[in-house]
């Protein structure tokens, strides 16, 4: 525990410091969502349509960002050395990173999500079930992103290879995501419905996520 | 503790680094690895930490209870573990609460090496040799029965050599090994010598077919 304590600490500290990835990822995320609006012309009643939908790809490409050093960083340092002799299993070692990352970059975006929403004219409901569904979703993206990483953690310039390996495995979420938020607006489905499957998405990400990351770290070679 | 090596033997990327390597430690005894450039040495020692499956050959620790071999060991490398924008503290901090089995203060350490200064200093600032003695400092921060050392002299200057070879030396004396691959003599008293030597001249006709097999290899694995 107190190992696991260390490494998110150790995690938390490197993204606040300079050069840190803490707020890099927040600040694509609104670049996105502000160009968007500028491709499309201003046209509210579009904008508020597919908002939510642009908020989700902005933050799946957020997530992205960030996500190729995750084990890079600490393959080319040797800090997976010493993790490797800590008295704790790998994929303990996987979890507590990816949680670092998670709150350095997918709870922000999640928490930011209503302020942006302003820019692509959501309403007050709106605002709501897409911070909602980015909280209950961002850690799927992050745990699928995370073995890619893991996967492309010796490989230099890995984050392209990354970014083709693991867009492909978010798509389940981005389309839950979306229609989670859309189902808020009104429709057929209740909002629970698509919400408990993009729960259900990040718990599953969770377990076989951090196995496979794991897995990937131990057999790099 | 007592470690035993039989006949390890290793491959990377299809290729045979060595073969046959045996080697036995009691409690108290060091083992200097030499070989010239590229024999293997390092690749010994990466085996020994549990960041590369041996291809064949058994490598057992004695006397540990029910640790693992990666979880007895402290690794110096080449790679040295530091977080750059993390002070020289925290940096050993972290070592010591993820590696469990904690002997010194941060400070303590620092200050045997002669580094009580760069104490709060980001590691980013100090010169190679500062660096590996902080990475050296690690040895001292928590309690691990052997020392993998790669190169631990390189970068360092006479009077840490001293240093260090006073701290193998008292690590000895209280039960502990210390492998080191090296080209130096490093003061280790006693200490056995294990030299790597290329399995087979590395003979042109049978070049082709294994750099084939490599290829294979990584395609296909």
């Amino acid at each position: 525990m107190r190992a696991l304590k260390a490494l998110v600490a150790r995690d938390l500290a490197l993204a606040a410091r300079v050069g840190g990835s803490g707020a890099l990822s927040l600040v694509f995320f609104l670049m996105i969502v502000a160009v968007v609006p500028f491709a499309l012309g201003p046209d509210l009643n579009l904008l508020s349509r597919i908002g939510p939908a642009i908020l989700w790809l902005a933050a799946v490409l957020a997530t992205l960002i960030g996500l190729d050093r995750l084990f890079q960083a600490d393959e080319e340092d040797g800090s997976l050395d010493l993790m490797t002799g800590a008295p704790v299993p790998m994929e303990l070692v996987v979890l507590a990173k990816v949680l670092a990352h998670w709150l350095t970059t997918g709870l922000p975006l999640a928490l930011a999500a209503p302020l942006f929403g302003l820019l692509v004219a959501l309403d007050g409901t709106a605002m709501g079930a897409t911070s909602l569904t980015l909280l209950v979703g961002t850690p799927a993206l992050t745990f699928i992103g995370a073995v890619g990483s893991a996967l492309t953690a010796s490989i230099r310039r890995g984050g392209l290879i990354l970014a083709v390996l693991v867009l492909p495995l978010m798509i389940p979420t981005l389309i839950f995501g979306v229609s989670a938020s859309e189902a808020a607006l009104g429709g057929t489905v209740p909002f629970t419905t698509p919400l408990a499957i993009l729960a259900a998405l990040s718990l599953i990400a969770g377990v076989v996520g951090t196995l496979a990351a794991a897995a990937a770290l131990r057999w790099s070679e | 503790m007592r470690l035993t090596a039989q006949d390890l033997a290793v491959r990377r990327s299809g290729r045979r680094i060595f073969s046959g390597v045996s080697f036995a430690l009691e409690a108290g005894e060091a083992l200097m690895v030499t070989g010239r450039n590229g024999a293997g040495k390092s690749t010994l020692l990466a085996v020994l930490a549990g960041r590369l499956k041996p291809e064949a050959g058994t490598l057992t620790a004695h006397d540990v209870g029910e640790a693992t071999l990666p979880e007895c060991l402290h690794v110096v490398g080449h790679r040295d573990g530091l977080k750059s924008p993390l002070t020289a503290e925290e940096n050993l901090a972290f070592a010591r609460d993820l590696l469990g089995a904690p002997t010194a203060s941060p400070r303590a350490a620092l200050e045997e090496l002669g580094l009580g200064h760069a104490l709060k200093l980001p590691v980013a600032f100090l010169s190679a040799g500062q660096r590996r003695r902080v990475a050296l400092a690690r040895l001292l921060v928590c309690r691990r029965p052997l020392w993998l050392l790669d190169e631990p002299t390189a970068a360092l200057d006479v009077a840490s050599q001293g240093v260090l070879a006073g701290m193998m030396a008292r690590h000895r004396a209280t039960g502990g090994l210390v492998i080191a691959a090296t080209h130096q003599a490093l003061g280790l008293d006693g200490a056995r010598e294990l030299r790597i030597e290329p399995t087979a001249p590395e003979a042109p006709v049978s070049r082709d077919a294994s750099s084939q097999d490599a290829v294979v290899g990584d395609v296909w694995w």
